[in-house]
This record gives structure tokens, sequence and C-alpha cells, in this order.
């Protein structure tokens, strides 16, 4: 611990030569962050929201409201079901309209809660400041953050409450907090840690309270040059936490590659960063902390970053959640020229939706619209074993030979080489000049092997 | 009004090259040696170029046509194999020998495993081979370059007039390729200069080259002389087909390992095996051999040199 903070005495006033550090293999595509000099923007009211009851990982929450009834701004209407789940909260004041099956950006349709506003947007009783919030005790933040349905705001929307309440046995010693956004185009975080600076350190100190941890670092890529000064001077004063200039290279926001860059630990295969003592929060998911526990609002909008070539007006808007796709790009300005695909998410790890009824989710990190002409289908041909997607795979997997296996449904093999590793980053599928499906065929390999075994393919990635 | 979207799985972006793209980068590669295979042996070059290429295309178009498989004959590859396969003949070569050549390299060499990607020895070498056996007179007789500088030997190549009559060529006339030998593996210069392009290109790695190149002039300086720490060192690297075969032809990444160690103990085999066949063997050049040989092993490196997640127990 002293180490850094002599550190950052030394470097408060001056910019500081960086330092930078990273992880093997991985690309640096072009970052096409067109947004990122656009302050974020309140998107108005709208008429109607469609909030569905799974927007995490786990079960769905239950509805506790029903059609007719009147519900305020932060009121709850769906209900954590289980350990691993969410409660969702009513994003606007009106009336419950609907509770039906909807299109959902992430898979099939499923149970949405539809609300028509009254147009006064009135906020539940339940939503109070908390002035003591600093005496809190750890588990009243736990509560406290579940009660306000906090997920994982990167993209992969894990129960925030779960990941801040380890295991007894695991010893946690550090909180990364996750501000790389390495996926091209997506600029929310960079703007975010500009102008909610203040609230962002909050809740990493909320964080580490709840964790009784002392070391603090926030990961930032290099070239939100803005972003690392911000913070820097944020935490002038803090004595144990340190901003980490990183390389500009995707996927630098994964967990694991953002452990082995700023702690040089590796977390073992299968396992999760509390194996090695280490709780990553992206920054996003920090400031919904600290507007929970400061003032009481439970999660019901979020910074979506809206983008791409095939967006007349881009732009970082903050949207209620349950706020059509449609209704956002409308606010946009439209498409631009025809549209090719609509991402929810970024380019490398996004889901390309089929229509614009999807509403936006505590997981959507931006909403990209690529033109018809970058949507071109590509040829694919066979493998010359050119090795760069063994190159630049961050997993040490052989991305060539698990997708060889996995297209001839040779599931054991696909194992073998390291199928359950995968992250998905999807960097196998995005050099490979044979344009072969590398990283789907992995997926369905790991579909296949998780539905046989039972085992787990999920590796704590997420999408920031 | 509804939108027709595009729907797919990640990722929706791709890098900008391709296959077709690399293949024709080799071929760029090739150009240099091209001109200098022109100027050092005359208009016979171009023919046994042209020949080798237009009978490697007929063949890939023919017998995939015949298999009902996607006519592929524009992705480059083919050119390649072609160009790569007239580089190892001689000046005197009949054409229709070259022509059959270059039906051999990709029937035999290629489509017979299932074409691109698929075959495990590099199709060139293995026409160069089956021509060797069948016609070893006409394809190990040399006919002299345009410009002789010294006595009338030079019609032999350097590595025979070193292994029958201890005639060292001046490495000058090897630098610039103005020597006897099959036609585009003269001149060294020519050579490296597209095999910078390519490792601009990043379509090589420097792995092979270097091990190869390095250990079979190295076991030539250690035994290829009188005594021990002797042997013509330069000499070694530059006569013969050593470049050629380490700059474009080990460097086939079909027919060689993946991963960059894999690489490296495929050169360091490519050149102790060269070293073998010139200072013990019959032969006065083993290159293509040892790249055949070792083609061999490639799948064998493989298995045992994995990415760390990946290896098989």
């Amino acid at each position: 611990m002293n180490l850094y903070v002599l550190e950052n005495i030394n470097h408060t006033n001056k910019e500081q030569k960086m330092k930078i550090r990273s992880f093997r293999g991985g690309v640096h595509p072009p970052e096409e962050k067109i947004t990122f000099s656009l302050p974020i923007q309140e998107m108005p009211l709208l008429k109607k929201v469609v909030i569905p009851l799974s927007q995490h990982t786990g079960a769905p929450a239950k509805p506790v409201v029903k059609v007719g009834d009147r519900v305020k701004r932060g009121q709850r209407i769906g209900e954590a079901q289980g350990s691993v789940s969410s409660n969702i909260h009513a994003s606007i004041s009106g009336k419950v309209v609907d509770i039906a099956d909807h299109p959902h950006p992430l898979g099939p349709p499923s149970l949405a809660i539809t609300i028509e506003s009254d147009g006064r947007d009135e906020h539940h009783p339940s939503i109070k400041h908390n002035n003591d919030y600093f005496r809190l005790h750890p588990n009243e933040i736990r509560e406290i953050v579940k009660e306000a349905g906090i997920v994982g705001l990167g993209g992969a929307a894990f129960p925030t409450h779960v990941k801040l309440s380890p295991p007894e046995d695991k010893w946690i010693d550090t909180v990364i907090l996750n501000g790389c956004e390495c996926e091209p185009y997506l600029t929310c975080d960079h703007r975010l840690m500009i102008e909610k600076t203040y609230e962002i350190i909050q809740g990493l100190k909320i964080i580490a309270k709840t964790l009784e941890v002392t070391s603090c670092y926030i990961g930032i890529e290099k070239n939100k040059r803005d972003a690392i000064r911000a913070m820097r001077e944020e935490i002038r004063n803090e004595a144990n936490m340190e901003v980490v200039p990183l390389k500009t290279k995707y996927p630098q926001g994964s967990e694991r590659q953002l452990i082995e860059a700023i702690l040089n630990r590796e977390v073992p295969s299968g396992g999760l960063p509390l194996d090695v003592g280490v709780i990553v929060q992206n920054v996003g998911t920090a400031l919904a902390i600290s507007e929970a526990v400061k003032k009481g609002n439970p999660l019901i909008e979020r910074v979506v970053t809206v983008t791409g070539k095939g967006i007349k007006n881009p732009a970082n808007l903050r949207v209620r959640i349950g706020t059509l796709f449609q209704d956002v790009i409308d606010y946009c300005g439209g498409f631009r020229g025809k549209p090719g695909k609509m991402i929810m998410g970024g380019p490398l790890m996004g889901f390309s939706q089929y229509t614009t009824q999807v509403p936006v989710i505590k997981g959507t990190t931006g909403i990209l619209v690529l033109p018809e002409e970058e949507t071109e289908e590509i040829k694919e041909r066979s493998c010359i074993r050119c090795n760069r997607c063994v190159d630049v795979c961050p997993m040490d997997i052989s991305p060539n030979l698990i997708a060889k296996y996995a297209s001839k449904d040779r599931f054991d093999w696909a194992r073998e080489y390291g199928a359950l590793d995968c992250m998905e980053c999807g960097i196998c599928a995005y050099v490979c000049p044979a344009k072969i499906p590398l990283v789907q065929l992995i997926k369905y390999a790991k579909a296949q092997l998780t539905r046989v075994t039972g085992g787990t393919g999920d590796t704590g990635v997420t999408g920031g | 009004m509804p939108q027709r979207l595009v729907v797919s799985v990640s990722p929706h972006i791709r890098i900008k090259g391709n296959i077709p793209r690399m293949m024709w980068d080799v071929v760029i590669a090739l150009v240099p040696a091209t001109i200098a295979s022109i100027y050092f042996f005359g208009s016979k070059a171009i023919y046994i170029i042209l020949v080798t290429t237009f009978s490697a295309l007929i063949t890939e178009a023919l017998i995939q046509k015949l298999c009902k498989k996607p006519v592929t004959i524009f992705d480059g590859s083919a050119v390649v194999t072609g160009i790569l396969l007239a580089f190892n003949l001689p000046p005197g070569i009949p054409l229709w020998m070259a022509g059959v050549g270059g039906a051999i390299a990709i029937s035999i060499g290629k489509q017979a495993f299932g074409g691109l990607g698929h075959n495990i020895f590099n199709p060139a070498l293995v026409a160069r081979t089956i021509l060797l056996i069948s016609f070893p007179v006409v394809m190990t007789t040399w006919s002299p370059p345009r410009f002789i500088s010294f006595d009338a030997l030079t019609y032999a190549t350097p590595l025979t007039a070193l292994k029958m009559d201890n005639i060292l060529t001046p490495l000058k006339d090897l630098f610039i390729g103005n020597v006897g030998g099959c036609i585009g593996e003269t001149s060294a210069l020519a050579l490296i200069i597209g095999a910078l392009y390519l490792l601009l290109r990043k379509h090589i790695t420097w792995h092979i080259p270097v091990t190869f190149i390095a250990t079979a002039g190295i076991l030539c300086w250690l035994f290829g002389g009188a005594e021990l720490f002797r042997g013509p060192f330069l000499f070694h690297v530059l006569a013969g087909g050593l470049l050629l075969g380490a700059l474009f032809m080990a460097t086939d990444p079909v027919t060689s390992p993946t991963s960059r160690s894999g690489r490296m103990i495929f050169g360091m085999g490519c050149g102790a095996i060269t070293a073998l066949i010139r200072l013990k063997g019959g032969p006065p050049e083993g290159v293509s051999f040892s790249i055949l040989l070792m083609n061999a092993f490639a799948p064998l490196i493989d298995r045992f040199i994995r990415p760390r997640k990946s290896r098989v127990k």
C-alpha cells in the first residue's frame, strides 16, 4: 500500500508520466468513439415504458402490481426471486396497462410490465435522502443495494448485492473499478467518469466499506486521458486509491484481463475474481450504488450511447429503463440511410436486434446502428492455419481447433482444447482472414457442453 | 414503418484483410524475384512462370468443377503455387514439363488433400520432387545466367561447383543472383526485398526464416570446412535455394506449425536437414527435401506445443 500512496502524492498536481499496463493477446480495432465529447443529455419523459421482469443474470422477478394499478417513479413493481435475482422498479409514474410477453433485447419475448405515464413523474415515498449513509453497517448497505435492484451496468447485469456478499471463506483485499470501456463506439462510462467523478468515487468508497477492503484501483484505458485526469484529481487526497492507465486494447474491460493488468494475478480456470481476492465493479454501477445509498434512488435509469453511422444525431443519453429503442432512435433524429444492424451493446459482444420495439434494460450500454454497407455478408473460406486467432486470444486457448471440432460435433475434443475457458470476447472471429465464425462455433460448443454436463460456462466477463 | 434488420451473433465487425488479399500480397512479394529471374535468365524465365501458373489455375478449376465444389481460382493461392514451382525449376526445362509440374502441384499436392488449407506438404515442392525423380537429367542441367563474370564452370550451380570441384563462387554474384540455378532462387537481394514486404504486412513472422537460415548456416560453418569452424558461412546462406525455401516455402502457414515456438523447432529442423544433405548427402542441395520432411512433422509439433490452456492431457 505504501508504494502507491507515495506515487499518488508525487503526482497530484502534474500530469503523471503514464505507466501503461496490460494483458497478453488482444486487439485494437478502430475506436470509433464518435460520441466521446458529447455531454450526457437527459431524455424527455415519454408516454409509455415497457419494463421487462428479466433484466439481470438469474431468475426473473415476479410482478407485484396488477393491470390498472397506479404506480409512482421508483416503486417496486417486480420482486427478486431466489438468491441470484434482482428487484424491478417503475421508471415513471402512471398506470400499469399491460403485463404480458414483449420483445426482449437478449432473447425471446418475455414477461414485461407496460406503464402509461400520467405526465407527473411523481416519486414514490420510499425514496428518501440518507444523510447518515457513512454510518451504515455493511449489511445495511447490501440490503439497500439489493432493494434498489442494482446490477452490473457494464453489460453483464449480474446482481450487485450478490457480488458484494462474497462467501465467508473468500478473503477479498482489492476492489477494482472498471472504467476501461474497451468496446469500440461506446462512451457512456467515459462521459460518466468526467461528469459524475465525485459520485463514482463516493460509490467506490461505499463498495470498499461494504467489503472492508483498503486497496482500490480504477482501471481506465489511456485513450480516455480526460477521464484519467478527472479521476486522479478527485482522488488526490485518498491514500488507498490509485488510477491505473491501461493500454487501449480489447478486451481490457474483461474482469480477468483487468485483474491481470493491474494486479498481475490470474483468475483460475473456471474460477471467479473473488478466488484471487478481487471484486470488479463497473464505474456506472458505482454511481448507481452511490445514488441508492445516499439518495435512496433505485436503478430506474442509465446512460446509453446511441451511436454508429446509421444514426442521424449520435448522443450519450440518460434514459429511463423501459424506454423503447424506437423512441430513443427517434429522439436522436432517426436512422441515417437504411439501417443494416441495430445492436444492443458494442460491436464485438453486443446483441443484434430484429425490432426497434425492444426496451432499454439495465444492461443496455449502447444502441449501435450500423448502416447496410457495413453489414454485408462475408464469404467464408478454409482455415489456412495462420494462427492469428491463437495469437490474439486473451485466454490462451486455440479457437481454430475448438471451432473445427465444434463444427464436427466433437465437443469432447472442443473441451480438451479449452472451449469452456472461452469468455466469448469475439476477437478470434474479428481477426480471422478466412472469416470463419470462430467464436460463434465456440459458443455452440460451450452451450452443448454445459447442457450435457450441467457445468458452468460462466467466466464472469463484462461487456464494458 | 418496420425496418428490415440483419440479425447475427457477435462480433459485428471484422478486419478488412482476407485470404485472397494475403495471397495476392505473396504474389506482390514474388515480383522482385520474378524480375531478377527474367533479368538473369532471359525470356525463358517468364515463359516457365506463365506456363506453371496457368497450368495450376486450369487444374484447380477443372478439379473443383469435377468435384462440384465452388471454383476459387481467384483467391490467388494457385497463382502463388504456380510461381513458386517455376522458381524451383531449371531455366532449360521444356515448357510441357513445367506444365505437367503445375498440374501435379495442384492435383496431387493440394486438391487430393481437400484443397486450400488441407494439404500436408507444400504443393510446389511436391511437384518439384516428382519432376526431379521423373526427369533427373533435365532437372539437374543448368544453363548459365546471361552475364557470366568468371570461368565457364559457372553453368553448374554454386553448390555443385563447391561439392564437385571445390570452387567457391564470389559472394557478390551470389547476392545479386548472377549464378546458375533454379530461375527464382539465385538472387538473394530480390528474395529478401520480397520477404521484407511480407514481414511488413505481417503475413509471415521471423521465426521460421531466422531459425532455418541460422541453423543451416551455423552447421555448415561448423562442419563444412576442412576443419571445425572453417566452413563458408555466408556462401552457404546465399547459395542454392536456402533463401527461397526459408523465406517463401517454409513460411507457408498451411504446412508449418502454428505456434511461435513450434515454428522455431520447424525452422531448426529444416536447417539441420539442409546442412546434413549439403555436407554429407549425395545431391548438392537439400532445401526442398528438408522442408517436405519437416512438413510431415508439423502436425506432431502442433500437437505438443499448444497455448497454455489448450494442452491436451
